[in-house]
């Protein structure tokens, strides 16, 4: 519950984005030069009234880039996991359903796939395609779903055999309205559960290419970009530009582990059964 | 079991070829015949050096003879020349590997130990304080990012150290052959940085098995023999509850073998990952390629001796 609390803030972060700006009276790009935000020598400004959590290596106000930040990360998690699940569950329930030279094409795909480097992958795809908020979502999304694929294959392969799917066949039910009437409202559970599951992964992948330089381009405020501009002013102390976004990042992801873990509890008492 | 392990490795042989058909696809055919020479030969290749590059990968030649011509000097170990750095891919890999492996190593070894016995205590003293303290530490690690961890490790291990006068950690890899000592020192973090990350998900995995282990009759016979607290748990419960344990050990050491990417950036250790990272930006495209097969075919024995490893403890999984 206070995980799903948390989630409750963070979503009321993303979306009052723009209140912190107008409280604090500082624009998420505004840069504020020596000696309102930055040093004389042009260094960091440390947390004060005026400036809560501090300024960045620009003078601008860490704070307000940390709330719109918050768009970024929820946007990229929530949407590239259910990208992924989507293609899972779709190829998953089609190797299941129709087996044979599908099958094995569909699970030899999978495999291929997990063998693959994500992060590799992701970085020459982002190169080659150009970075951007789409390009993100449909990267971190288009190759995260072998696992679940996977996990929904084998609970359609043990689903197929049941009687009321051979009764839907008897009665002259086509595939696919098998696969998506019959299967597929009995594969829900684990469709769920990782849903929730996926968030966080998905919102680590982000901020990890946002981390390598490939994220959403600058000036767009962004919690992986933030913490790997942050390495530059370690030498002179600023340590609130490393702690603060990564703080808001740890707390988003432990947030939402949290609740995937009660998700998988709810619908899954025993442990284990729900993934065989 | 023999036909089982043929059957096996024919499949990632299959899998590596689907590799090879992916990455020729991605870097030979994608950019279009006219770019191909010139995105392989590197960003500021001179138009001999092109030249070179087609006519040593005989890129003037139909796809399918080109494609041949890769898989052929694949076949015989040779994973191109890379212009930019004006040596062959195999010797880029073989000055990164090492250092990524005593990386992995090292990392390992603390992550299995730290994993393994406080999955084992929590699940010995289940929902006890202990118990509570392992697992929420374990999900406090589980969500933290590589980088984040690390770059907290560096803040506080390397600069508030330094400006406090301690020079315990160095910031950057010191290779072995030039102070074994200061190797050891240059490796503690990135170790832990990598080992406190992974460890999470052994005590998870730990916990989860050993709670399933210790319902079963035959620990129920154990204790019934006489036998005491301490060979029921590592005797008899432990051993069959690493199974799981094992399996995610093979293929997250596959993984990053292939390059612990984040862990290398972050302590700008020159290995197999930052090597990758560094030439994406160089836009050096033979070392991208050859880090990505080597990689994948890591990934893929990894599957294999895991698999194989499974049939000899497990003998249903034979029968699949």
């Amino acid at each position: 519950m206070i995980s799903l609390g948390t989630i409750g803030v963070i979503l009321l972060v993303a979306i009052l984005a723009p209140v912190f700006a107008a409280l604090t009276g500082h624009g998420p790009n505004q840069q504020f030069y020596a000696p309102v935000g930055l040093t004389a020598q042009g260094q960091p400004l440390g947390p004060s009234a005026h400036f809560l959590l501090g300024t960045d290596t620009l003078g601008r106000d860490i704070l307000v880039r940390i709330a719109y930040g918050t768009r970024i990360s929820l946007i990229v998690g929530v949407f590239a996991a259910m990208i992924s699940v989507a293609i899972g569950a779709i190829v998953g329930l089609a190797a299941g359903y129709f087996g044979g030279l599908t099958d094995t094409v569909l699970a030899r795909f999978m495999d291929w796939l997990l063998a693959i480097p994500f992060l590799l992958l992701a970085i020459s795809l982002v190169t080659v395609i150009g970075p951007g908020l789409v390009v993100l979502l449909i990267v971190v999304g288009g190759l995260g779903w072998a696992t679940v694929g996977r996990i929904i294959r084998g609970q359609v392969l043990s689903i197929r055999e049941k009687e009321y799917v051979e009764a839907a066949r008897s009665l002259g039910a086509g595939p696919w309205r098998i696969m998506f009437i019959d299967i597929l409202p009995n594969v829900i559970a684990p469709i769920i559960v990782y849903t929730s599951l996926l968030i966080p992964v998905s919102i680590v992948a982000e901020a990890s290419l946002s981390f390598l330089g490939v994220g959403i381009p600058p000036p767009t405020p962004d919690w992986g970009a933030m913490i790997a501009d942050s390495q530059s002013v370690f030498e002179y102390g600023a340590w609130w530009y490393l702690v603060f976004p990564s703080a808001a990042l740890l707390i988003t992801t432990l947030a939402f582990n949290i609740f995937g873990d009660g998700v998988r509890d709810a619908f899954d008492p025993r442990g284990g059964q729900l993934f065989v | 079991m023999t036909r089982f392990l043929i059957r096996r490795i024919f499949q990632g042989i299959i899998v590596m070829w689907l590799i090879t058909v992916g990455v020729f696809l991605i870097f030979f055919v994608g950019p279009g015949p006219k770019s191909v020479p010139r995105a392989l030969a590197g960003k500021n290749a001179t138009p001999q050096v092109v030249a070179e590059v087609t006519r040593r990968l005989q890129l003037d030649k139909p796809l399918y003879e080109q494609y041949w011509h890769f898989v052929w000097l694949l076949l015989h170990g040779n994973l191109g020349y890379s212009f930019y750095h004006g040596q062959s891919v195999n010797s880029v890999l073989a000055s990164s590997f090492p250092i990524t492996l005593s990386l992995v190593i090292g990392a390992a070894i603390i992550w299995v130990v730290l994993g393994v016995l406080s999955g084992v205590l929590s699940a010995v003293r289940a929902r006890t304080v202990a118990d509570r303290l392992f697992t929420g530490l374990a999900l406090f690690f589980y969500s933290m990012p590589t980088f984040v961890l690390g770059l907290l490790l560096l803040l506080i291990f390397y600069y508030e150290l330094t400006i406090h006068g301690i020079h315990a950690f160095p910031a950057t890899y010191i290779p072995f052959s030039q102070s074994p000592s200061g190797w050891l020192r240059s490796l503690i973090l990135p170790w832990f940085t990598l080992a406190l990350v992974s460890a999470a998900t052994y005590t998870r995995l730990t916990r989860g098995s050993m709670l399933d282990v210790m319902n079963e009759d035959y620990i129920r016979t154990a204790r019934a023999k006489g036998l005491s607290e301490r060979r029921v748990i590592f005797r008899h419960s432990l051993r069959a509850a690493l199974t799981p344990v094992v399996t995610q050990f093979g293929l997250d050491v596959g993984i990053l073998l292939g390059g612990a990417v984040i862990t290398e950036v972050v302590f700008s250790m020159p290995g197999v990952g930052f090597t990758a990272v560094q030439s994406i930006d160089q836009q050096d495209l033979p070392v991208i390629i050859g880090v990505v097969i080597v990689a994948s075919a890591a990934v893929v024995v990894a599957n294999i001796v895991v698999d194989a490893f499974y049939a000899v403890l497990d003998p249903r999984v034979r029968l699949h």
